[in-house]
Formats: structure tokens, C-alpha cells, sequence
């Protein structure tokens, strides 16, 4: 187990190495770059221009500053923000709470409704109730999310007015029950997508699970129906899953950004969007680590959990 | 056998089948799984239902155990299970006779545990669904039923997983869950045949046992002869879903009354101990020396230090003679199929020399080797899995030897030429592997190894999945082979019966080494290691007998 966990954690931080020099090299391969603005500002003369590219170390070349980037980082300086100058950590932790309260949501929905559509599909298959799942995910997965979130706004807060259009709390009223009832129709929508990808691997592993030799021993038991279920089919079926929220976490992420931008839900999505928009370098790289970080993160978690639970992997 | 007329039920009979007919799905090959089948097990005693691949002998267990999938229904008939008609049982009524009444254990016991509970949950669950005893009295029954299938440190194997135990200990958990409620009735489906011959000896044994002590009666499902002989009171012998034959053990061995039965008894691999006769045309030379030959594989990581090393072949040296057979037998971790990956090079050895007719190949690179890989030829366990199922049989013969500079013209005309040699119809050529059955793809594997004109076979556990009958023809062929080509083969098996059938000589493996090597009458009748002695008595049906006839071959 401690070699598995050294393992991975030195290969992570290889990973962290190239993503890091990718979006460096990339971010900086786009034609204008931060002072770019200001070549339209008549008051901004050349010497302007290079005396605020000197402070901001923009002069040297692309390695130095990269390397230099990379140090600080080590040592837990994000660098600050071109825009106004603030610590990169803090604009980043001024927005990560909505994120992660958005993400944290639907996954809940995702794994939840997923998980029961995908064991009752399996138990029933070629059920009417299978036929539906099967379609209601092909549905899902093929209309993009910012569609699900406009028409979501249209008939639930404009048509029906049950919810709120945007944003995650009323100005002057930052109770929890405020707060619930702006999280319901972004939160659902970004689990949509996820609830039918959730319940097409679940469908499929329980199936599995179900022809394995031990479920006939469990039934020559004369075990109940839903004893057989719960205790030999769901725990099985599940742990192939758990990998599997690791591996869809980068795509909660990303979907979370949309959505935040369809509800404009104050959160990280918003964040990297401006930023990209005022070329803030630091902010971008920040975000950009940030999330390969969360990433590696939940992928590790998700390994450590199998390795836990499955006692083939913990005590072998 | 009374056709029509259902016989009276039987009073000392904890199991009576009546009449019995299960439909199959329509579309199928044919009609019924089991058609009008009636047999009785009595009270004590141990019945063997023996049949090939389709006969309908585990659906009769399913039926039985109200375990049948749903698109197979039972069309007719009646099953009593100590008194209580079973079809027509309502799910519940069944329910509450499965494990308590009757029980199973069936063939895998490495996907019949559940992987994410341990031993003593998977053995009070039966229990507890049965609403028997406090969870206590639950648990010190289940250490009581490990100590009764024999396993060791009961206490501490209730908490065991199962994937810490060998494939005899979970076979042993499987009984012991199975014997948790007494029940009248153990039903047992081909319980020993995945495992090796020493695991099913005492498998077998601890059924007999237990059944004797606890006067269960059990009804036992084998294709193996060998077992029936081991272990049955009566007999039942089934073919395409009819019962051809009854009666008890003694009668229907010693003088099988049905044609089919006595075919079965005679494809059954006899322990021969004679040796072959060796052909006069061929030259004593050796084709192979292998001298030293070592692997070890090395698992976990090194730079960590979590490293496990098993030497998987360990100093094996022998030598194989022009159109000579050398049979490779051993248990499940013997390193027989690593010595088998090793001479065909697709595994690199990591000391040792390979010399295949002079030339010493276990040093040679890929690109080095691959002009001589057309003369050594492998042949596969699985003719299902080793034959591409997209590519048509001519596909599947010609291109390897095309690969290999052969005009396609004349690969076609040797392909064709083959397929009849190895028995199969010309026809055969445009058709694709889903339309063959296991022993014709066996026969296509063989011809597609004869096409590169090999001079050496090696052929891994190559008649292990085929019925008994099916076994007979392909050891057959490869014999008519051999002795037309003169081609020598390497014979990797686990079952020594089919090595006495086919090898001149025979070598033992264990642990990674040959333990002893020699032709087939000292192997099997004057065995030197005490491994080779244990291994042969481990034979099912084969008991040493005094009546057999030595002499002719000493």
C-alpha cells in the first residue's frame, strides 16, 4: 500500500510538470498577450510599454519566465494578478466555494438517481423502464448542457417562476434555504448529463455482476431477492464505479464552468472566463493548476477507496 | 426404461424426477433441454448424473434447485424433493427450501465465493436467511462446519476473504456453506473438475465422507468416468437431454447395456502404463536439448521494495528425439505452460540453452528467430478463443504461410489438402470458425500448425476442453500425424491419462522442475518420486489394481 501510494504520487507529480509546461507554452503561443490592450490607448507611449513589460518580467524569455513561475509555485506563491493585483490563491479562493458547492451537488444527484436507474434497469432488463432509461440517457447525452440550462430558465423561472434565474443567493438574504433553492435548477442540470452516463455504466456493471457464479450460490442459499441485491450484487457493481467518479471528475469540472456561465453562478467557470478576457496570465495558470490538481486529486482518492475497499487490493 | 408410464414414487427416495421435460427457447438446436427424464436418489446414497457438454444434466440440477433462467420453463412432469412437489412451488415455497432442504455447490469455486465477504458472513447468511439461530450461535456453527470441511485454523479462516484461499479451500467453504443447514439433499455440479487431480482426490473424499456420516444424499454431476467410479452408488447417463441408461455404478460400468454408454466408457483416457511403439523409420537424433532452462518471474515493484520472485522454470532439461512424443504433465503452477511459452519463444528465458536441432534458440532476437519459427508450431487449449471468428478457415490457414513466401495459390491447394487430412470436408475452406464445433475447431487448429510443415508441435492442454469423446479422435489424430510426418510434439497436459494415451515419454513437473522423467510404464506403473507416486494415485477411477497386466510391458 505504501508503495502503491508513493507510486502514484510521484507519478502525479509528473503529470502536474507537463500540464503545467503545456498550458505555459500554449497560453503564451496566443497572438496579443496582456499589454495588448493598451496598444489602442493613445496615452500609453512605447516607453510605457516596455518600462510595465519590465515589471512585469514579460521581457525575458519564455523559459526563464516559466521557470521562475514554476519556483514560486513551489514555494506557494501563485503570483498575483494583473488585473489588480491581488494574490492569485485568494481571487482563486474568493470563487472556489461556489464551484465546489455546484460540483459537489450534482455529483450527489448524478451517483444517487444513476445508481437507481442503472440496478433497476439491470434487474428489469428489456422493462419498459429499461427502454426509457436507455433513451432518456441517449437524450441527455446528446444535447449539449448550456441547452438544458437555458431551457431550464425559460420554463421554470420565466414560464412557471418556481425558481430563480441566476445567480446563487438573493442580495440581502444569504440564508441556506436561499441558497438551496438557486442550487436545485443548475445543479440538476449539470447532473443530467452525468446521471446518464452514471446509470449506462451501472446498468452495465450490474448485468455483470448479476451472471457471476456467486449470485446463483447466494440464491442456492435461499437468500431474498433483495438481500441477493443488496448485499452481493451492489457492493460489487460499485466498486468498478468508484474509479469511474475519479475518471468523470474532470468533466463535472468543465461542465460546472458552462453552467456557471448560463446561470451566472459566481464560481471559478466565471472567473477563468474574465481572466481569459483580460489576458491575466497568473489567474489562467493558477485556475489551470488548480484544477489539474482537483483532478489528480479525486482520481488518487478514487484509487485509495477501491485499494480500501476491495480486500483483494487492501490486504494482498 | 418405461417410456410413457410414470412409475410409482419411490418411499426411501429424497429426490424423485417424474416425467420431467424442459423447453428450450425457441430457435435453439433443439426443442428440450431434458426430455422425459425420471430417476430416483435414494435416501444415503450418492447418484452420478453423467453426460457431455449439452446433455441436459446441470438444467435437470437447476430445475431441481428452482434456479432455471427464466426463458427456460418446464413444460411437464413432477420433482419431488422429500415429499414436497417442486414444480409448480410458488418462489417462496422454493426459496425456503434452497439451502435448508437442498443445496448446491457447482463447479468454479473461484467465482462462486462473493470476493467482498469473508468466509464466516458467506456461511451464516444461509443461516440467518433462514431465520436459524442468534448471531452467535451462528458464528460458532460456521467455525464448526470449516473445522468439518477439514480447513485449517477454522477461527481464523471464518475471517479470511476468499481470495486468500487455494482452489480445494474454497471449494471446502463452498461445502461447508452448503452443509450449514443439514440439508437432506446435496447437490454437487462437476464440483472437482476445475481443479487439479491431487485437490480433487480429497475433494472427493470429503464428500464421500461427509455423506456417509450425515447419511446425505447427493446427487453428483460429472462427464468424468473416472469420478463415477470414485464415487457412485447409482448411476444415471444422459445424452441431448434424454437418459439412455440406469442403474447402479457396478452394473453400468462393468456392462453398459446402451450403445452411447458404452462409447462414453471406452473414450475415457485408460491409464495404459504401456509404452508406445516408437517408429523404426525415424533417427534416434535429438531434434531438442534443453539444458538448464530457467525463468522467474518478478511481480510489485523492485524500487519499493514490495518485489515477489517465483521461478517458474527452474533447471528443466531434456532431450526430445526425431518423431518422438514428450508429455509435460504437472498441477496448476507446475510451470508446464511457462516451459511450453519458453520453447516457442514468446516468452525469453532467462537462462539456460535451447537447442533446436543444433542451434541454440533461447538466445536469439525476434527478427533472428522468426525464420525458424515456421518449424515450431504451437497448438492451442481454447479452439474457441484461438481461432479469429472474423476471418474465413481458408483465411485463418494461408496467412501465415503466405507471411512466410508461400505463392497464396499454393498455400489454398495445401490448405484444402489439409483439411481433409485432418478430417474436416474440402468445404470447409470459405466457411468461418461459429460454424464449427469445438472438436472440428481443434482440428482446424492443428491443420492451420501442420501448414508451416513444422518440425516440432507443441501443444498446451490441446484436448482439456473437449468432451471425453471428442478427446479420443483429436489424441487419434495427432497420433496418424505424427506417425505420417514425423513430426516430433511436446505434449503439455494436466491430466496424466491422456498423457499415458500419446507420449513416449513423460516428464513430471513441480514447483518449476522435472521431478522425474521416463516412458509411461515406469511413470505410471513403477512411479520413482514420491510427487509422481502422490499424482498417480490421485487419478480418479484408477486405483492401483494388481489384475492389470504388467508384464507385457516391462
Amino acid at each position: 500500500m505504501r508503495g502503491f501510494l508513493l507510486n502514484r504520487l510521484s507519478q502525479s507529480l509528473v503529470l502536474l510538470l507537463i500540464v503545467s509546461v503545456i498550458g505555459f507554452v500554449v497560453l503564451n503561443l496566443i497572438p496579443g498577450g496582456p499589454l495588448a490592450q493598451f496598444g489602442l490607448d493613445p496615452s500609453m507611449t512605447q516607453d510605457d510599454l516596455d518600462r510595465l513589460k519590465e515589471q512585469l518580467g514579460l521581457n525575458r524569455p519564455l523559459w526563464m519566465q516559466y521557470l521562475d513561475w514554476a519556483w514560486r509555485l513551489v514555494q506557494g506563491d501563485w503570483g498575483h494578478s494583473f488585473r489588480d493585483g491581488a494574490p492569485v490563491l485568494d481571487v482563486i479562493g474568493r470563487h472556489i466555494f461556489a464551484t465546489l458547492l455546484l460540483m459537489g451537488s450534482s455529483t450527489v444527484i448524478a451517483i444517487a438517481v444513476g445508481t437507481w436507474i442503472g440496478i433497476r434497469g439491470a434487474t428489469h432488463r428489456y422493462s419498459v423502464f429499461d427502454y426509457l432509461g436507455t433513451v432518456g440517457a441517449m437524450v441527455a447525452l446528446s444535447i449539449p448542457t448550456f441547452w438544458f440550462g437555458l431551457i431550464g430558465i425559460y420554463v421554470f423561472s420565466l414560464q412557471l417562476g418556481w425558481l430563480p434565474a441566476g445567480n446563487m443567493y438573493t442580495i440581502g438574504d444569504g440564508s441556506a434555504l436561499n441558497y438551496m433553492h438557486h442550487l436545485i435548477l443548475p445543479s440538476i442540470v449539470l447532473a443530467l448529463v452525468h446521471v446518464a452516463i452514471w446509470s449506462r455504466y451501472m446498468r452495465s456493471a450490474t448485468l455483470d455482476v448479476i451472471s457471476q457464479e456467486f449470485v446463483k450460490t447466494a440464491r442456492a442459499k435461499g437468500l431474498s431477492e433483495r438481500r441477493i441485491l443488496m448485499k452481493h450484487v451492489v457492493g460489487n457493481a460499485l466498486l468498478p464505479m468508484i474509479t469511474l467518479a475519479g475518471v468523470q471528475l474532470p468533466s463535472v469540472l468543465t461542465g460546472a464552468l458552462v453552467t456557471e456561465t448560463v446561470f451566472t453562478w459566481p464560481g471559478m467557470g466565471r472567473l477563468f472566463l474574465d481572466s481569459l478576457g483580460y489576458s491575466d496570465y497568473p489567474v489562467v495558470m493558477g485556475l489551470l493548476m488548480f484544477s489539474a490538481i482537483l483532478v489528480i486529486l479525486g482520481n488518487l482518492i478514487a484509487d485509495i477507496a477501491v485499494a480500501v475497499i476491495d480486500p483483494r487490493i487492501r490486504l494482498s | 426404461m418405461a417410456v410413457n408410464t410414470k412409475p410409482k414414487l419411490v418411499d426411501d427416495a429424497a429426490l424423485s424426477v417424474r416425467g420431467l421435460t424442459v423447453d428450450l427457447p425457441k430457435g435453439m438446436e433443439r426443442a428440450h433441454a431434458v426430455e422425459n427424464i425420471s430417476f430416483d436418489l435414494k435416501r444415503g446414497q450418492i447418484l452420478c448424473i453423467i453426460g457431455e457438454s449439452g446433455s441436459g444434466k446441470s438444467v435437470t440440477a437447476n430445475t431441481i434447485m428452482g434456479l432455471l433462467p427464466k426463458i427456460i420453463r418446464v413444460s411437464s412432469g413432477s420433482i419431488y424433493l422429500d415429499g414436497t412437489a417442486i414444480i409448480g412451488a410458488s418462489p417462496k415455497k422454493l426459496r425456503d427450501m434452497r439451502g435448508r432442504v437442498v443445496s448446491m455447490i457447482f463447479q468454479d469455486p473461484l467465482s462462486a465465493l462473493n470476493p467482498l465477504m469473508t468466509v464466516g458472513e458467506q456461511i451464516t447468511e444461509a443461516m440467518a436467511a433462514h431465520g436459524v439461530g442468534t448471531k452467535v450461535s451462528r458464528h460458532s456453527r460456521a467455525v464448526e462446519l470449516l473445522t468439518e470441511v477439514g480447513l485449517p485454523d477454522p477461527e481464523l479462516m471464518y475471517f479470511q476473504y476468499p481470495f486468500r484461499l487455494s482452489g480445494g479451500q474454497r471449494q471446502r467453504v463452498m461445502i461447508a456453506m452448503a452443509l450449514a443447514l443439514e440439508p437432506s439433499v446435496l447437490i454437487a455440479d462437476e464440483p472437482t473438475t476445475a481443479l487439479d487431480v491431487t485437490t480433487q482426490a480429497q475433494i472427493l473424499e470429503l464428500i464421500r465422507e461427509i455423506q456417509r456420516r450425515k447419511g446425505m444424499s447427493v446427487m453428483f454431476i460429472t462427464h468424468d468416468f473416472g469420478v463415477v467410479a470414485e464415487i457412485a452408488d447409482s448411476v444415471v447417463v444422459m445424452e441431448k437431454g434424454r437418459i439412455v441408461e440406469q442403474g447402479s455404478a457396478e452394473q453400468v460400468l462393468k456392462a453398459p447395456t446402451h450403445a452411447y454408454t458404452k462409447r462414453l466408457i471406452a473414450a475415457v483416457p485408460r491409464l495404459t502404463g504401456e509404452n508406445r511403439i516408437p517408429q523404426e523409420t525415424v533417427s534416434k537424433a535429438a531434434i531438442l536439448k534443453v539444458e538448464g532452462l530457467a525463468k522467474t518471474y518478478r511481480s510489485g515493484s523492485a524500487l519499493f521494495g514490495s518485489q515477489r520472485v517465483v521461478p517458474a522454470v527452474n533447471d528443466v532439461s531434456f532431450d526430445l528425439a526425431h518423431g518422438r512424443t514428450l508429455g509435460v504433465v504437472g498441477e496448476s503452477g507446475s510451470g508446464k505452460s511457462s516451459l511450453g511459452r519458453l520453447l516457442i519463444k514468446l516468452q525469453d528465458s532467462d537462462g539456460g540453452r535451447i537447442l533446436f536441432e543444433g542451434n541454440d534458440i533461447a538466445k536469439l532476437s525476434e527478427s533472428e528467430f522468426r525464420p525458424l519459427r515456421p518449424r515450431i508450431q504451437m497448438i492451442f487449449q481454447d479452439p474457441f478463443a484461438s481461432l479469429n471468428p472474423r476471418s474465413t478457415i481458408g483465411q485463418i490457414l494461408t496467412v501465415g504461410p503466405v507471411a512466410h513466401g508461400m505463392s497464396y495459390s499454393q498455400a489454398r491447394e495445401e490448405a484444402r489438402a489439409l483439411l481433409s487430412h485432418v478430417g474436416l470436408d474440402a468445404g470447409a475452406f470459405g466457411r468461418y470458425p461459429h460454424e464449427f464445433s469445438g472438436g472440428q475447431r481443434q482440428r482446424i487448429g492443428i491443420a492451420r500448425a501442420l501448414m508451416f510443415k513444422p518440425k516440432l508441435l507443441i501443444a498446451d492442454e490441446a484436448v482439456s476442453a473437449l468432451d471425453v469423446s471428442i478427446q479420443a479422435q483429436i489424441l487419434e489424430l495427432l497420433d496418424k500425424i505424427q506417425r505420417e510426418t514425423g513430426v516430433s510434439m511436446i505434449f503439455i497436459t494436466h491430466d496424466l491419462r491422456v498423457a499415458s494415451q500419446i507420449c513416449d515419454e513423460i516428464a513430471v513437473m513441480q514447483k518449476g522442475r522435472i521431478v522425474e522423467h521416463g516412458p509411461p510404464s515406469q511413470i505410471f506403473l513403477d512411479p520413482q518420486s514420491a510427487y509422481t507416486r502422490e499424482l498417480v494415485a490421485a487419478i480418479p477411477g484408477e486405483r492401483p489394481r494388481s489384475t492389470r497386466p504388467i508384464a507385457a510391458n516391462v
